[in-house]
């Protein structure tokens, strides 16, 4: 029995349930994939919003700024790479200026600091690539890029650290109150809980509708993106285009490991695993971009990949306890700024806790730190050598074209909630994310992955548990009926 | 900081061979370096024949052929090290590696031998739709899983891109009880050899659909289908002309890519046609002392060619480290004219040549009963008359030194005409 | 008699050859399509008996490497090249093993012995 459930391990989930390891209940954090961080915050703009975007008066507002004023701390805490390097909107024209201007206002009455209206040669200095026939841009100096799988998992590592249990594989089917308590049925499985937190993304609404009434709606809207080679670098700042009804239009941004994207055009969709990328989509983001730069190269580009985002029918975040079901507490509609927000959304729903709760005592064990990742590649030539004394697989790098070790994915596979697949090992260390996309390394995880989790390089799963690589082994002799036969009719030596 | 006069990134072919030559020539330290467990490269996963054909007179399986060079390294007691990645090197040819037994180590070398070889085009890198399960490959890496590790990658397959790897992975899988349902390539005309299309598919009767590509890829866990649109000249899907093949693997074979990260690290120049370093008739690139040779500046279709070229390589870095070179006049540059792609290499010093000098190059598209000309300025140098070119083969003609004086202008140009 | 479009394979250009039995000729096959004469006797065998050398693996014990590549001595026929890999597939062999190691004699009485293509 637990006293609270948290459903879905996205940033969300993740951010809550780290959040509320800071005290003394019992949690239980239940993901339907085989991984943290598998849905939409695996496939996102991986960015940390400064603020002013938002509708004054919202939730998105309410949770932007504050949330990405918490980043700094958060990511040195968990040790999660996180970098601001400013967002510039750039305007096309006078009129956009004034969207511009609109935007500024908007960030003020938002609490957003450090924002400035620049025009076309302070643009260029900044971003010297970008097209010349920008008027000006807003700056904001607060914005920045995060990667928020490895965030997440972060959360998720720390949250089990201190305390909190973590189930993957486990789909909720159906949820039951009885006797004042939550009864969620699995596949195999069943977890009582007191409290329940729904933070189940894109079927944020069904996990909703098991207890209560449609209240909302989750309307996907897919998104699609090209990553380019790192010996690009073609921005320093995350560049927008002025907003438009469908969202914050189609971005060029640095990656937080180096890389550059364009993306994500916005498709409303009805099926919500419809994670395919389109020729239309594709084609799409290129043109858009084109507006704010021109020179971006198709042969540069190194992979291509989709994101739905969990739009919910109220147009902003759905937060707080159901009217419904008491004890049910929806943290739904995540979509962007939800990266931003999380951490934000995370100390809100643990104040919601708290008051359903009557108070909650202090995790006394609790440590917010994560343990250090050693980052082969960062460490100096001297902690190299040590490394490598101490730990020798710190000297065979796996994946060349981002020169991870073999220590490093061997570490990934280890800590608390790791990685137990290819994708897993590629979303914490990242072999397979460079321009070979796992050609080279990915034969090599795979046999490490097989060793450290003990099971048949055959049993290793790209992510999910029905994503098998290999069919089988050559020479399989179940292919012939008549092979007897033939073993007669030669002679072995 | 230990120094070596030779060091060769690469174990391949090209390394291996340029290594062995160096050393023959008088290089005293010959220091090798591979990534992997063992030397030979992608040749150790080649279990076919058709390698050694222009250099041994045999025919070989790739692995067969790795191992002649191999034993002429160790017979010659070439230093080599293994499970050992390059990190950096420098202009002034300090190299950093890393390994398990020794640590990140430096070493100095007066020249450097680039054998790095290439890497193959992924489904990113051509951005094909649809989403993105397990079963999925680049035929290289479908390859090495199956003849290296003796693992299936698939039982119903679909192979996208008519390069020679995916041609020969189409029989390998066929052999060992696949069944490989087609093969698409979007472009009019077959990427690989010919004797790969008769041997590897005709002969299992696999189809090979010109003028299609993929446009679709199906399946949330592992892959379940493919769409394949025939295409126009302009390689754009014609609606309404599509196909979906339930297939339980793809494999890509699309094309291959010079891996010159190191190089760029140098400040090694590159042509961005062929993706690898520009260099001279003596292998050399545009950073004193720093050779290449290989795949690692043009893809080949004959490992025969990269031997030769890895040769020429290692025989030059020796003179090199000998001190040999002499201050040379202007050289004259190569450029590649109408209907030539590229032209390796790009610069030739003519005191450099004794009696010829090969210039490899490839067509921009087939071409029927044209010449080859080569011209400096007005004045032809040298004309052959070819009944069939085609991109998937290499064109190689040679230039001797005689001709080459007549050149005025400090440049040649080749053109089909 | 035997007829059909062969491929040739000699050089790169693949003419498109037919072949048709004829008494008349020397050969006894007319050959049509090609643009030289090295086509000929190529596209002569293509029709009366195909040949391939065959490459393939058999499964290796006690060694890290999982699979030995091997490959027939001479070209097998070609319409044995299937029921070939059903007696390599058979095959299990230890190391030590030098190349060139004949490991299985005579294969379907062609004639051709299957030999290792590395050493391991």
């Amino acid at each position: 029995m637990y006293d609270i459930a948290v459903i879905g391990a996205g940033i969300a989930g993740c951010s809550i349930a780290r959040e509320l390891s800071r005290y003394n209940v019992r949690i239980i954090l239940i993901e339907k994939n085989s991984d943290v961080a598998d849905g939409t915050t695996k496939a996102n703009s991986a960015i940390v919003h400064a603020g002013y975007d938002t509708k004054p008066g919202t939730l998105k507002a309410r949770f932007n700024a504050p949330g990405a004023q918490m980043y700094e701390r958060l990511c040195s805490e968990l040790d999660v790479p996180y970098k601001k390097t400013g967002s510039l909107v750039l305007a096309f024209s006078l009129d956009e200026m004034k969207t511009i201007q609109k935007l500024y206002d908007q960030g003020i009455s938002n609490g957003v600091s450090d924002m400035e209206i620049i025009g076309k040669d302070k643009v260029l200095e900044i971003d010297s690539n970008l097209s010349d026939e920008l008027v000006g841009a807003l700056y904001a100096r607060n914005a920045g890029i995060v990667s928020p799988w490895e965030l997440a998992i972060a959360l998720a590592e720390n949250a089990v650290e201190n305390g909190v249990n973590l189930l993957l594989d486990s789909e909720v089917t159906n949820i039951e109150k009885m006797n004042g308590l939550y009864r969620l049925h699995m596949e195999d499985k069943l977890v009582e809980a007191r409290l329940v937190i729904n933070c189940a993304g894109l079927y944020s609404d069904k996990i909703n509708e098991m207890v209560a009434a449609p209240s909302f709606k989750i309307l996907p809207r897919r998104g699609q993106y090209n990553v380019f080679d790192k010996s690009l670098n073609f921005v320093n700042t995350v560049i927008f285009q002025c907003p438009s009804d469908l969202g914050k239009g189609v971005l060029i941004s640095p990656t937080i490991h180096g890389n550059t994207f364009i993306g994500p055009d916005a498709e409303d969709i009805q099926d919500r695993e419809s994670v395919q990328t389109t020729m239309e989509g594709i084609s799409y983001i290129w043109e858009a971009s084109a507006r704010s730069a021109k020179g971006l190269k198709p042969n540069a580009v190194i992979t291509a990949f989709a994101g739905i985002r969990a739009r919910s029918s109220t147009d902003d975040f759905v937060i707080g306890e159901s009217k419904e079901a008491k004890g049910f507490i929806n943290v739904a509609g995540i979509e962007s700024p939800g990266l931003t927000a999380a951490p934000a959304i995370a100390i809100h729903v643990a104040d919601i806790v708290k008051e359903l709760m009557g108070g909650l005592g202090a995790n006394a064990d609790f440590n917010p730190a994560r343990r250090k990742v050693l980052r082969f590649i960062e460490l100096s030539e001297e902690d190299k050598n040590i490394l490598i004394k101490q730990d020798p697989r710190y000297g065979r790098i796996i994946c060349r074209c981002e020169s991870i070790t073999e220590g490093e994915i061997v570490d990934a596979i280890h800590r608390k909630a790791g990685a137990r697949s290819l994708d897993g090992v590629k979303k914490r260390v990242r072999p397979g994310s460079g321009r070979c996309q796992g050609g080279f390394c990915g034969p090599k995880v795979m046999e490490i992955l097989a060793r450290e989790l003990g099971i048949d390089i055959k049993d290793v799963v790209k992510n999910s548990r029905k994503s098998y690589i290999l069919t089988g082994e050559t020479k399989d002799k179940s292919l012939y009926e008549d092979v007897h036969d033939f073993a007669a009719a030669s002679k072995k030596i | 900081m230990k120094e070596y006069d030779i060091a060769v990134i690469g174990g391949g072919p090209a390394g291996l061979a340029a290594a062995i030559e160096a050393k023959k020539h008088g290089a005293e330290a010959v220091l090798l370096i591979d990534r992997d467990k063992e030397l030979g490269g992608i040749l150790q996963q080649c279990v076919h024949s058709g390698f050694g054909l222009h250099i041994f007179r045999e025919e070989l399986t790739g692995t067969e052929y790795a191992e002649r060079f191999i034993k002429e390294l160790k017979e010659l007691r070439i230093e080599y090290k293994l499970d050992t990645m390059v990190l950096n090197i420098t202009e002034e040819k300090v190299i950093s590696m890393v390994n398990k037994t020794e640590g990140l180590v430096n070493i100095k070398a007066r020249a450097v031998i680039l054998a790095m070889g290439c890497r193959e085009r992924t489904r990113g890198a051509i951005n094909i739709p649809g989403t993105r399960p397990s079963g999925i490959f680049t035929a290289g890496t479908a390859q090495r899983f199956v003849n290296k590790e003796g693992y299936m990658v698939g039982r119903n397959v679909v192979i996208l891109g008519s390069g020679d790897i995916g041609m020969i992975m189409a029989r390998r899988l066929t052999l060992e009880g696949a069944r490989v349902r087609v093969v698409a390539e979007a472009l009019p005309y077959p990427g690989g050899l010919v004797r790969n299309i008769v041997q590897c598919l005709e002969d299992y009767d696999i189809p090979l659909l010109l003028n299609h590509t993929i446009v679709d890829i199906k399946g949330k866990d592992r892959i379940e289908g493919v769409t394949i649109a025939e295409v126009d000249e302009n390689r754009k899907p014609i609606a309404g002309r599509l196909q979906y093949y339930e297939c339980d693997t793809l494999l890509l074979s699309v094309g291959l890519i010079p891996e010159n990260e190191l190089s760029k690290g140098i400040g090694v120049k590159l042509d961005p046609i062929t993706g690898g370093p520009v260099v001279n008739e003596s292998m050399e690139t545009t950073v004193n002392g720093i050779f290449a040779c290989g795949n690692v500046v043009h893809v080949h279709d004959l490992v025969d060619y990269v031997t030769e070229e890895s040769r020429k390589a290692g025989r030059n870095a020796a003179s090199f480290v000998k001190g040999k070179a002499a201050e040379y006049g202007l050289p004259i540059s190569t450029k590649p004219g109408n209907g030539i792609r590229y032209i390796v290499p790009h610069f030739i010093r003519q005191d450099k040549v004794e009696h010829s000098v090969d210039l490899f190059m490839r067509v921009d598209k087939i071409f029927t009963n044209k010449k080859l000309v080569v011209k400096s300025g007005d004045t032809v140098i040298r004309i052959i008359n070819k009944a069939y070119m085609r991109p998937g083969e290499m064109e190689r003609i040679s230039i001797t030194a005689e001709s080459l004086k007549t050149v005025d202008n400090l440049s040649l140009t080749v053109d089909v005409e | 008699m035997e007829k059909g479009i062969v491929t040739c394979t000699i050089c790169p250009i693949g003419c498109s050859m037919e072949v048709i039995g004829a008494r008349s000729s020397d050969l006894g096959y007319l050959v049509k399509g090609n643009r030289c004469n090295r086509g000929i006797e190529y596209a002569i065998a293509e029709v009366t008996n195909p040949t391939r050398i065959l490459t393939s693996t058999v499964r290796l014990n006690n060694a890290n490497l999982r699979r030995l590549p091997v490959r027939t001595d001479k070209p097998v026929p070609k319409n044995l090249m299937l029921d070939c890999m059903k007696v390599i597939n058979l095959v299990e062999v230890d190391t030590p093993i030098a190349l060139g190691t004949i490991i299985i004699e005579d294969i379907l009485s062609t004639g051709a012995n299957v030999i290792s293509s590395r050493t391991v």
